[in-house]
Protein backbone atom coordinates (compact mmCIF):
# COMPACT_ATOMS: atom_id res chain seq x y z
CA UNK A 1 0.00 0.00 0.00
CA UNK A 2 1.11 3.46 -0.60
CA UNK A 3 1.69 6.06 1.76
CA UNK A 4 -1.04 8.65 2.22
CA UNK A 5 0.85 11.80 0.79
CA UNK A 6 0.67 13.66 4.51
CA UNK A 7 0.03 17.50 4.04
CA UNK A 8 -1.95 20.37 3.12
CA UNK A 9 -1.20 22.08 -0.83
CA UNK A 10 0.71 23.91 1.01
CA UNK A 11 3.25 21.73 2.01
CA UNK A 12 3.29 20.51 -1.37
CA UNK A 13 4.38 23.91 -2.28
CA UNK A 14 6.76 24.26 -0.50
CA UNK A 15 8.58 20.48 -1.07
CA UNK A 16 8.15 20.96 -4.77
CA UNK A 17 8.26 24.67 -6.08
CA UNK A 18 9.51 26.54 -3.28
CA UNK A 19 12.83 24.54 -1.54
CA UNK A 20 14.30 24.11 -4.92
CA UNK A 21 14.37 27.57 -5.57
CA UNK A 22 15.90 28.66 -2.43
CA UNK A 23 18.09 25.82 -2.60
CA UNK A 24 18.93 27.98 -6.13
CA UNK A 25 19.03 31.23 -4.39
CA UNK A 26 21.55 30.30 -1.50
CA UNK A 27 24.20 28.64 -4.03
CA UNK A 28 23.81 32.49 -6.13
CA UNK A 29 24.02 33.67 -3.02
CA UNK A 30 27.73 32.09 -1.92
CA UNK A 31 29.03 32.60 -5.26
CA UNK A 32 28.34 36.54 -5.01
CA UNK A 33 29.47 36.23 -1.20
CA UNK A 34 32.86 34.30 -2.55
CA UNK A 35 33.54 36.78 -5.03
CA UNK A 36 33.14 39.60 -2.80
CA UNK A 37 34.88 38.22 0.28
CA UNK A 38 37.78 36.95 -1.64
CA UNK A 39 38.31 39.88 -4.11
CA UNK A 40 38.19 37.68 -7.52
CA UNK A 41 38.73 39.90 -10.70
CA UNK A 42 35.80 39.69 -12.70
CA UNK A 43 38.07 38.35 -15.53
CA UNK A 44 38.12 35.11 -13.60
CA UNK A 45 35.19 34.62 -11.87
CA UNK A 46 32.55 37.60 -12.56
CA UNK A 47 30.12 38.18 -9.60
CA UNK A 48 26.20 37.02 -10.56
CA UNK A 49 25.39 41.22 -10.92
CA UNK A 50 28.11 41.05 -13.89
CA UNK A 51 26.86 37.91 -15.28
CA UNK A 52 23.04 39.72 -14.98
CA UNK A 53 24.56 42.97 -16.76
CA UNK A 54 26.27 41.08 -19.56
CA UNK A 55 23.16 39.48 -20.15
CA UNK A 56 20.76 42.33 -20.64
CA UNK A 57 23.42 44.04 -22.49
CA UNK A 58 22.08 41.66 -25.60
CA UNK A 59 19.11 39.72 -24.22
CA UNK A 60 17.02 39.43 -27.76
CA UNK A 61 20.59 37.95 -29.23
CA UNK A 62 21.29 35.76 -26.17
CA UNK A 63 17.81 34.35 -26.25
CA UNK A 64 18.10 33.35 -30.01
CA UNK A 65 21.04 31.79 -29.41
CA UNK A 66 19.58 29.57 -26.54
CA UNK A 67 17.17 29.07 -28.92
CA UNK A 68 19.26 27.85 -31.97
CA UNK A 69 21.02 25.35 -29.53
CA UNK A 70 17.76 24.56 -27.88
CA UNK A 71 16.22 22.99 -31.56
CA UNK A 72 19.48 21.06 -32.18
CA UNK A 73 19.40 19.50 -28.82
CA UNK A 74 15.56 18.68 -29.60
CA UNK A 75 16.01 17.40 -32.66
CA UNK A 76 18.88 15.27 -31.80
CA UNK A 77 17.40 14.11 -28.91
CA UNK A 78 14.29 13.18 -30.34
CA UNK A 79 15.90 11.24 -33.14
CA UNK A 80 17.95 9.67 -30.29
CA UNK A 81 14.90 8.36 -28.56
CA UNK A 82 13.00 6.99 -31.35
CA UNK A 83 16.16 5.55 -33.03
CA UNK A 84 17.55 4.22 -29.15
CA UNK A 85 14.44 2.39 -28.55
CA UNK A 86 13.83 0.66 -31.97
CA UNK A 87 17.17 -0.61 -31.18
CA UNK A 88 16.97 -1.68 -27.93
CA UNK A 89 13.38 -3.59 -29.08
CA UNK A 90 15.48 -5.20 -31.93
CA UNK A 91 18.06 -6.34 -29.06
CA UNK A 92 15.96 -7.37 -26.49
CA UNK A 93 13.43 -9.53 -29.16
CA UNK A 94 16.87 -11.76 -30.56
CA UNK A 95 19.51 -12.94 -28.93
CA UNK A 96 21.69 -13.58 -31.89
CA UNK A 97 21.25 -10.10 -33.43
CA UNK A 98 22.01 -8.33 -29.52
CA UNK A 99 25.31 -11.13 -29.39
CA UNK A 100 26.25 -9.26 -32.75
CA UNK A 101 25.36 -5.51 -32.49
CA UNK A 102 26.22 -5.22 -28.88
CA UNK A 103 30.43 -5.27 -29.25
CA UNK A 104 29.68 -2.68 -31.89
CA UNK A 105 27.63 -0.63 -30.35
CA UNK A 106 30.00 -0.57 -27.48
CA UNK A 107 32.71 0.13 -28.87
CA UNK A 108 31.11 3.43 -31.14
CA UNK A 109 30.31 4.53 -27.71
CA UNK A 110 33.43 4.35 -26.34
CA UNK A 111 35.11 6.66 -29.19
CA UNK A 112 35.69 10.41 -27.33
CA UNK A 113 32.98 12.31 -29.48
CA UNK A 114 35.13 14.99 -28.95
CA UNK A 115 37.64 13.10 -30.99
CA UNK A 116 34.47 12.75 -33.92
CA UNK A 117 33.97 16.51 -33.85
CA UNK A 118 36.28 17.52 -36.54
CA UNK A 119 35.54 14.56 -38.95
CA UNK A 120 32.10 15.54 -39.18
CA UNK A 121 33.01 19.16 -39.93
CA UNK A 122 34.61 17.50 -42.86
CA UNK A 123 31.67 15.09 -43.56
CA UNK A 124 28.94 17.49 -42.65
CA UNK A 125 30.53 21.18 -42.81
CA UNK A 126 29.03 23.84 -41.07
CA UNK A 127 25.51 24.31 -40.01
CA UNK A 128 22.80 22.14 -38.03
CA UNK A 129 23.39 19.03 -39.09
CA UNK A 130 27.18 17.87 -37.48
CA UNK A 131 25.90 19.59 -34.27
CA UNK A 132 22.54 17.29 -34.51
CA UNK A 133 24.40 14.35 -35.66
CA UNK A 134 26.86 14.77 -32.16
CA UNK A 135 23.82 15.03 -30.04
CA UNK A 136 22.08 11.56 -31.69
CA UNK A 137 25.75 9.80 -31.05
CA UNK A 138 26.02 11.39 -27.35
CA UNK A 139 22.58 10.69 -26.05
CA UNK A 140 21.50 7.33 -27.93
CA UNK A 141 23.45 4.64 -25.69
CA UNK A 142 22.33 5.18 -22.61
CA UNK A 143 18.43 5.34 -24.06
CA UNK A 144 19.79 1.86 -25.42
CA UNK A 145 21.04 0.30 -22.49
CA UNK A 146 18.33 1.37 -20.17
CA UNK A 147 15.40 0.29 -22.49
CA UNK A 148 16.87 -2.71 -23.14
CA UNK A 149 17.02 -3.33 -19.25
CA UNK A 150 13.64 -2.55 -18.98
CA UNK A 151 12.45 -5.00 -21.43
CA UNK A 152 14.72 -8.06 -20.20
CA UNK A 153 13.90 -7.86 -16.73
CA UNK A 154 10.42 -8.55 -17.14
CA UNK A 155 9.45 -10.33 -13.49
CA UNK A 156 9.59 -14.06 -13.79
CA UNK A 157 5.37 -14.28 -12.46
CA UNK A 158 4.46 -12.14 -14.84
CA UNK A 159 6.33 -14.09 -17.58
CA UNK A 160 4.83 -17.19 -16.42
CA UNK A 161 1.45 -15.54 -16.20
CA UNK A 162 1.41 -14.58 -19.77
CA UNK A 163 2.37 -18.10 -20.83
CA UNK A 164 -0.12 -19.49 -18.70
CA UNK A 165 -2.89 -17.94 -20.69
CA UNK A 166 -1.71 -19.35 -23.67
CA UNK A 167 -0.21 -14.93 -25.42
CA UNK A 168 1.56 -14.89 -28.41
CA UNK A 169 5.42 -13.60 -28.02
CA UNK A 170 3.87 -9.94 -29.43
CA UNK A 171 1.10 -10.13 -26.71
CA UNK A 172 3.06 -10.42 -24.09
CA UNK A 173 5.61 -7.88 -25.46
CA UNK A 174 2.66 -5.24 -25.64
CA UNK A 175 1.06 -6.13 -23.35
CA UNK A 176 3.48 -7.01 -20.59
CA UNK A 177 7.02 -6.15 -21.34
CA UNK A 178 6.66 -2.46 -22.86
CA UNK A 179 4.62 -1.09 -20.02
CA UNK A 180 7.01 -3.11 -17.43
CA UNK A 181 10.14 -1.38 -19.27
CA UNK A 182 8.91 2.40 -19.51
CA UNK A 183 10.48 2.96 -15.83
CA UNK A 184 13.85 1.86 -17.01
CA UNK A 185 13.04 4.23 -20.58
CA UNK A 186 12.60 6.67 -18.67
CA UNK A 187 16.17 6.68 -16.48
CA UNK A 188 17.61 6.23 -19.94
CA UNK A 189 15.91 9.20 -21.24
CA UNK A 190 16.86 11.20 -18.05
CA UNK A 191 20.56 10.39 -18.39
CA UNK A 192 20.43 11.18 -22.26
CA UNK A 193 19.11 14.60 -21.74
CA UNK A 194 22.09 16.71 -19.82
CA UNK A 195 23.94 14.47 -22.34
CA UNK A 196 22.26 15.82 -25.38
CA UNK A 197 23.24 19.49 -24.66
CA UNK A 198 26.88 18.70 -24.23
CA UNK A 199 27.02 16.77 -27.48
CA UNK A 200 24.94 19.83 -28.80
CA UNK A 201 27.72 22.21 -27.16
CA UNK A 202 30.48 19.93 -28.61
CA UNK A 203 29.34 20.69 -31.68
CA UNK A 204 29.04 24.48 -31.41
CA UNK A 205 32.72 25.05 -29.75
CA UNK A 206 34.53 22.86 -32.37
CA UNK A 207 32.66 24.13 -35.11
CA UNK A 208 31.28 27.45 -33.77
CA UNK A 209 28.56 28.85 -36.19
CA UNK A 210 25.74 29.54 -34.03
CA UNK A 211 24.27 28.52 -30.69
CA UNK A 212 25.63 29.11 -27.11
CA UNK A 213 28.91 26.84 -27.86
CA UNK A 214 29.85 28.99 -30.61
CA UNK A 215 28.87 32.05 -27.93
CA UNK A 216 31.20 30.45 -25.54
CA UNK A 217 34.06 30.37 -28.27
CA UNK A 218 33.50 33.72 -28.82
CA UNK A 219 33.50 34.94 -25.39
CA UNK A 220 37.25 33.32 -25.34
CA UNK A 221 38.16 35.20 -28.09
CA UNK A 222 37.22 38.53 -27.15
CA UNK A 223 38.37 37.59 -23.22
CA UNK A 224 34.74 38.44 -22.18
CA UNK A 225 34.04 36.27 -19.03
CA UNK A 226 30.68 37.47 -17.95
CA UNK A 227 29.19 36.85 -21.34
CA UNK A 228 30.97 33.31 -21.11
CA UNK A 229 29.37 32.64 -17.92
CA UNK A 230 25.68 34.22 -19.04
CA UNK A 231 26.07 31.87 -21.67
CA UNK A 232 26.82 28.82 -19.57
CA UNK A 233 24.20 30.34 -16.89
CA UNK A 234 21.30 30.07 -19.83
CA UNK A 235 22.57 26.29 -20.85
CA UNK A 236 22.30 25.35 -17.19
CA UNK A 237 18.96 26.49 -16.86
CA UNK A 238 17.94 25.01 -20.80
CA UNK A 239 19.68 21.05 -19.29
CA UNK A 240 17.19 21.92 -16.01
CA UNK A 241 14.28 22.62 -17.77
CA UNK A 242 14.74 19.85 -20.42
CA UNK A 243 15.24 17.10 -17.04
CA UNK A 244 12.32 18.45 -15.36
CA UNK A 245 10.14 18.16 -18.30
CA UNK A 246 11.21 14.46 -19.00
CA UNK A 247 10.17 14.06 -15.37
CA UNK A 248 7.05 15.65 -15.67
CA UNK A 249 6.11 13.20 -18.59
CA UNK A 250 7.13 10.07 -16.48
CA UNK A 251 5.17 11.10 -13.52
CA UNK A 252 2.25 11.08 -16.39
CA UNK A 253 3.08 7.86 -17.75
CA UNK A 254 4.22 5.87 -15.22
CA UNK A 255 2.40 6.47 -11.69
CA UNK A 256 3.03 3.43 -10.75
CA UNK A 257 6.23 2.97 -10.95
CA UNK A 258 6.83 5.32 -7.72
CA UNK A 259 4.13 3.32 -5.75
CA UNK A 260 5.81 -0.27 -6.61
CA UNK A 261 9.10 0.82 -5.44
CA UNK A 262 8.20 2.58 -2.23
CA UNK B 1 -11.30 -34.95 -16.00
CA UNK B 2 -7.26 -34.85 -15.22
CA UNK B 3 -5.38 -37.70 -15.15
CA UNK B 4 -2.09 -38.02 -14.59
CA UNK B 5 0.00 -41.38 -15.43
CA UNK B 6 3.54 -42.28 -14.39
CA UNK B 7 4.40 -38.59 -15.06
CA UNK B 8 8.22 -38.34 -14.11
CA UNK B 9 10.01 -34.89 -14.45
CA UNK B 10 13.80 -34.91 -13.74
CA UNK B 11 15.38 -31.37 -14.33
CA UNK B 12 19.10 -30.74 -15.07
CA UNK B 13 20.77 -28.47 -12.79
CA UNK B 14 24.11 -27.42 -11.89
CA UNK B 15 25.44 -30.45 -9.78
CA UNK B 16 23.73 -32.88 -11.63
CA UNK B 17 20.30 -34.04 -12.40
CA UNK B 18 17.78 -33.48 -10.08
CA UNK B 19 14.78 -36.29 -9.99
CA UNK B 20 11.74 -33.80 -9.01
CA UNK B 21 9.14 -35.62 -9.89
CA UNK B 22 9.12 -39.71 -9.91
CA UNK B 23 5.83 -42.23 -11.57
CA UNK B 24 2.50 -40.22 -10.00
CA UNK B 25 -0.29 -41.77 -11.12
CA UNK B 26 -3.55 -39.93 -10.22
CA UNK B 27 -6.56 -39.09 -11.46
CA UNK B 28 -9.14 -35.89 -10.29
CA UNK B 29 -12.73 -35.94 -11.00
CA UNK B 30 -14.94 -33.89 -12.80
CA UNK B 31 -15.90 -30.93 -10.00
CA UNK B 32 -13.74 -32.70 -7.50
CA UNK B 33 -11.51 -30.71 -5.19
CA UNK B 34 -7.73 -32.66 -4.91
CA UNK B 35 -5.65 -30.86 -2.59
CA UNK B 36 -1.59 -31.58 -3.22
CA UNK B 37 0.15 -31.19 0.17
CA UNK B 38 3.95 -32.10 1.08
CA UNK B 39 6.68 -30.02 2.25
CA UNK B 40 9.06 -27.87 0.76
CA UNK B 41 10.81 -29.11 -2.44
CA UNK B 42 8.71 -32.35 -2.80
CA UNK B 43 7.69 -31.58 -6.34
CA UNK B 44 4.37 -30.22 -5.75
CA UNK B 45 4.53 -27.26 -7.72
CA UNK B 46 6.16 -29.17 -10.36
CA UNK B 47 2.99 -31.65 -10.45
CA UNK B 48 0.70 -28.19 -11.17
CA UNK B 49 3.01 -27.06 -13.76
CA UNK B 50 2.82 -30.17 -15.58
CA UNK B 51 -0.97 -30.36 -15.42
CA UNK B 52 -0.98 -26.70 -16.12
CA UNK B 53 1.33 -27.08 -19.30
CA UNK B 54 3.52 -24.84 -18.36
CA UNK B 55 6.14 -27.94 -17.98
CA UNK B 56 6.67 -30.77 -19.82
CA UNK B 57 6.94 -33.86 -17.96
CA UNK B 58 10.07 -36.18 -19.23
CA UNK B 59 8.52 -39.78 -18.47
CA UNK B 60 4.42 -40.67 -18.62
CA UNK B 61 2.27 -38.04 -19.54
CA UNK B 62 -0.88 -35.80 -18.38
CA UNK B 63 -4.42 -35.67 -19.63
CA UNK B 64 -7.26 -32.97 -19.01
CA UNK B 65 -10.83 -34.05 -20.46
CA UNK B 66 -9.56 -37.01 -22.38
CA UNK B 67 -6.53 -34.77 -24.37
CA UNK B 68 -2.99 -34.76 -23.81
CA UNK B 69 -1.76 -31.86 -22.23
CA UNK B 70 1.01 -30.11 -24.33
CA UNK B 71 0.67 -26.37 -23.71
CA UNK B 72 -1.13 -23.92 -21.59
CA UNK B 73 -5.14 -24.25 -22.63
CA UNK B 74 -7.82 -21.45 -22.11
CA UNK B 75 -10.00 -23.97 -20.30
CA UNK B 76 -7.58 -23.88 -17.23
CA UNK B 77 -7.23 -21.36 -15.46
CA UNK B 78 -4.06 -21.17 -12.51
CA UNK B 79 -3.87 -18.60 -9.63
CA UNK B 80 -0.14 -18.13 -8.30
CA UNK B 81 1.20 -17.89 -4.95
CA UNK B 82 1.92 -14.05 -5.46
CA UNK B 83 -0.93 -12.28 -7.50
CA UNK B 84 1.32 -11.35 -10.12
CA UNK B 85 -1.05 -8.47 -11.54
CA UNK B 86 -0.25 -5.72 -14.08
CA UNK B 87 0.78 -2.73 -11.98
CA UNK B 88 -0.51 -0.43 -14.73
CA UNK B 89 -3.89 -1.64 -14.72
CA UNK B 90 -6.57 -1.40 -13.05
CA UNK B 91 -8.50 -4.15 -11.18
CA UNK B 92 -11.08 -4.54 -13.66
CA UNK B 93 -8.61 -4.35 -16.01
CA UNK B 94 -6.49 -6.85 -14.53
CA UNK B 95 -9.27 -9.00 -14.14
CA UNK B 96 -10.11 -8.40 -18.54
CA UNK B 97 -6.68 -9.32 -19.25
CA UNK B 98 -7.40 -13.03 -20.25
CA UNK B 99 -10.35 -12.27 -22.14
CA UNK B 100 -8.09 -9.28 -24.29
CA UNK B 101 -5.31 -11.99 -24.66
CA UNK B 102 -8.29 -14.59 -26.00
CA UNK B 103 -9.77 -11.90 -28.48
CA UNK B 104 -12.69 -12.45 -26.67
CA UNK B 105 -15.28 -9.33 -26.82
CA UNK B 106 -14.48 -7.29 -24.22
CA UNK B 107 -18.43 -6.21 -23.53
CA UNK B 108 -19.80 -9.41 -23.44
CA UNK B 109 -17.70 -10.67 -20.22
CA UNK B 110 -17.66 -6.84 -18.60
CA UNK B 111 -20.97 -8.15 -16.37
CA UNK B 112 -19.39 -11.05 -15.65
CA UNK B 113 -15.77 -9.43 -14.42
CA UNK B 114 -18.22 -6.90 -12.01
CA UNK B 115 -20.25 -9.97 -10.97
CA UNK B 116 -16.79 -11.96 -9.79
CA UNK B 117 -15.73 -8.46 -8.33
CA UNK B 118 -19.02 -8.05 -6.38
CA UNK B 119 -18.83 -11.70 -5.29
CA UNK B 120 -15.38 -11.43 -3.76
CA UNK B 121 -15.90 -8.10 -2.29
CA UNK B 122 -14.21 -5.80 -4.10
CA UNK B 123 -16.72 -3.86 -6.49
CA UNK B 124 -15.81 -0.30 -5.00
CA UNK B 125 -12.07 -1.15 -6.02
CA UNK B 126 -12.10 -1.93 -9.66
CA UNK B 127 -11.19 1.20 -10.68
CA UNK B 128 -7.96 1.33 -8.16
CA UNK B 129 -4.32 0.35 -8.95
CA UNK B 130 -3.09 -2.60 -7.79
CA UNK B 131 -0.72 -1.19 -5.87
CA UNK B 132 -3.83 0.30 -3.52
CA UNK B 133 -4.87 -2.82 -2.63
CA UNK B 134 -3.93 -5.26 0.32
CA UNK B 135 -1.94 -8.44 -0.40
CA UNK B 136 -5.65 -10.03 0.42
CA UNK B 137 -7.57 -8.29 -1.76
CA UNK B 138 -4.77 -8.59 -4.51
CA UNK B 139 -4.80 -12.35 -4.27
CA UNK B 140 -9.06 -12.35 -4.64
CA UNK B 141 -8.48 -9.96 -7.66
CA UNK B 142 -6.38 -12.83 -9.22
CA UNK B 143 -9.27 -15.07 -8.37
CA UNK B 144 -11.50 -13.33 -10.44
CA UNK B 145 -8.76 -12.79 -13.11
CA UNK B 146 -9.01 -16.80 -13.12
CA UNK B 147 -12.90 -17.57 -13.13
CA UNK B 148 -13.13 -15.02 -15.69
CA UNK B 149 -12.32 -17.80 -18.21
CA UNK B 150 -15.03 -19.76 -17.16
CA UNK B 151 -12.54 -22.35 -16.68
CA UNK B 152 -13.16 -26.11 -16.60
CA UNK B 153 -9.94 -26.78 -14.31
CA UNK B 154 -8.70 -24.37 -11.56
CA UNK B 155 -4.93 -24.90 -10.63
CA UNK B 156 -3.95 -22.95 -7.72
CA UNK B 157 -0.08 -22.91 -6.52
CA UNK B 158 -0.23 -21.99 -2.98
CA UNK B 159 -2.40 -19.25 -3.54
CA UNK B 160 -2.86 -18.16 0.26
CA UNK B 161 0.90 -18.98 1.95
CA UNK B 162 2.01 -14.92 1.04
CA UNK B 163 -0.78 -13.90 3.55
CA UNK B 164 -1.35 -13.25 7.12
CA UNK B 165 -2.81 -16.18 8.96
CA UNK B 166 -6.36 -14.88 9.21
CA UNK B 167 -6.57 -13.53 5.19
CA UNK B 168 -5.63 -17.10 4.57
CA UNK B 169 -8.81 -18.29 6.68
CA UNK B 170 -11.09 -15.88 4.69
CA UNK B 171 -9.91 -16.71 1.50
CA UNK B 172 -10.21 -20.21 1.88
CA UNK B 173 -13.76 -19.88 3.09
CA UNK B 174 -14.82 -17.96 0.17
CA UNK B 175 -13.11 -20.46 -2.51
CA UNK B 176 -14.81 -23.00 -0.70
CA UNK B 177 -17.79 -21.14 -1.62
CA UNK B 178 -17.07 -20.21 -5.14
CA UNK B 179 -16.03 -23.86 -5.66
CA UNK B 180 -19.85 -25.09 -4.15
CA UNK B 181 -20.93 -22.60 -6.26
CA UNK B 182 -19.75 -22.99 -10.10
CA UNK B 183 -18.65 -26.97 -9.43
CA UNK B 184 -15.13 -26.28 -10.99
CA UNK B 185 -12.37 -29.31 -10.82
CA UNK B 186 -9.62 -27.74 -8.74
CA UNK B 187 -6.23 -28.75 -7.82
CA UNK B 188 -5.13 -26.91 -5.03
CA UNK B 189 -1.08 -27.14 -3.75
CA UNK B 190 -0.51 -25.80 -0.40
CA UNK B 191 1.66 -26.96 2.40
CA UNK B 192 -1.24 -26.49 5.46
CA UNK B 193 -2.75 -28.93 6.73
CA UNK B 194 -6.19 -26.77 7.97
CA UNK B 195 -6.49 -25.69 4.44
CA UNK B 196 -6.30 -29.23 2.81
CA UNK B 197 -9.28 -30.64 5.11
CA UNK B 198 -11.06 -27.26 5.16
CA UNK B 199 -11.02 -27.19 1.42
CA UNK B 200 -10.66 -30.40 -0.43
CA UNK B 201 -12.66 -33.85 -0.90
CA UNK B 202 -9.12 -36.06 -1.53
CA UNK B 203 -5.57 -35.01 -0.47
CA UNK B 204 -2.73 -36.44 -2.30
CA UNK B 205 0.07 -35.98 -0.29
CA UNK B 206 3.75 -36.30 -1.72
CA UNK B 207 6.76 -36.88 -0.06
CA UNK B 208 9.81 -35.48 -0.95
CA UNK B 209 13.41 -36.11 -3.29
CA UNK B 210 12.25 -37.57 -5.41
CA UNK B 211 8.19 -36.59 -5.50
CA UNK B 212 6.19 -39.55 -5.33
CA UNK B 213 2.53 -39.90 -4.61
CA UNK B 214 2.17 -41.47 -0.77
CA UNK B 215 -0.96 -41.87 -0.29
CA UNK B 216 -4.30 -40.08 -1.02
CA UNK B 217 -6.50 -39.20 1.70
CA UNK B 218 -10.46 -38.99 1.49
CA UNK B 219 -12.09 -35.98 3.50
CA UNK B 220 -15.74 -37.11 4.03
CA UNK B 221 -16.34 -34.09 6.19
CA UNK B 222 -19.83 -32.47 4.83
CA UNK B 223 -19.84 -29.26 3.34
CA UNK B 224 -20.24 -26.69 3.92
CA UNK B 225 -16.73 -26.65 6.05
CA UNK B 226 -16.10 -23.57 8.57
CA UNK B 227 -13.36 -23.05 11.11
CA UNK B 228 -15.80 -21.66 14.00
CA UNK B 229 -18.96 -23.48 15.77
CA UNK B 230 -20.86 -27.02 13.90
CA UNK B 231 -17.64 -27.85 12.58
CA UNK B 232 -17.21 -31.22 12.56
CA UNK B 233 -14.66 -30.98 15.09
CA UNK B 234 -13.93 -35.05 15.87
CA UNK B 235 -13.54 -35.62 11.98
CA UNK B 236 -11.51 -32.52 11.43
CA UNK B 237 -9.33 -33.60 14.11
CA UNK B 238 -9.14 -36.91 12.39
CA UNK B 239 -8.18 -36.03 9.26
CA UNK B 240 -5.64 -33.45 10.36
CA UNK B 241 -4.08 -36.06 12.33
CA UNK B 242 -4.09 -38.47 9.18
CA UNK B 243 -2.06 -36.26 7.45
CA UNK B 244 0.05 -34.85 10.21
CA UNK B 245 1.26 -38.91 10.33
CA UNK B 246 1.75 -38.69 6.88
CA UNK B 247 3.48 -35.59 7.03
CA UNK B 248 6.06 -35.65 9.59
CA UNK B 249 6.72 -39.57 10.01
CA UNK B 250 10.26 -40.59 8.08
CA UNK B 251 8.96 -42.97 5.54
CA UNK B 252 11.61 -45.14 3.33
CA UNK B 253 8.94 -45.46 0.16
CA UNK B 254 10.92 -47.95 -2.53
CA UNK B 255 13.00 -47.14 -4.64
CA UNK B 256 14.32 -43.80 -2.45
CA UNK B 257 18.04 -43.86 -2.81
CA UNK B 258 19.56 -43.68 0.74
CA UNK B 259 20.91 -39.93 0.79
CA UNK B 260 18.12 -38.18 -0.23
CA UNK B 261 15.58 -39.63 2.50
CA UNK B 262 13.95 -36.96 3.97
Amino acid sequence: MTDIQNGSRLSLVWTNAVLPVLGAVVAVGLWWLLTIVLHIDPFYVPSPPDVVDSFLRTPTYLLSETWITLQRVLIGFGIAAVCGLLIAVVLAASRTVERMAMPLLAAVNAVPKVALAPLLLVWMGFGNSPKIVMVVLVSFFPIVVSTMAGLTSTPADLRELARSLSASWWQTFVKVRLSWALPQVFVGLKVATPLAIIGAVIGEVVNPDHGLGSVIVGSGASSDTPLAFAALVLLAVTGVVLFYFVAVIERGLVPWARAIAS
Amino acid sequence: MITVSAASRTFKGKSGRVEALKDINLTVGDGEFMAVIGRSGCGKSTLLRMIAGLIKPTGGEVSIAGNRVVAPRRDVAMVFQRPALLPWRSVQDNVLLPVEIFRWRRSQHYDRAQQLLEMTGLAGFRKRLPHELSGGMQQRVSLCRALIQNPKVMLMDEPFSALDALTREELAVELQRIHMELGTTIVFVTHSIQEAVLLADRVAVLSARPGQLRQIVKIDIPRPRSFGHNAHLEQVADASAALHQLLLTEVHLPNTPPATRV
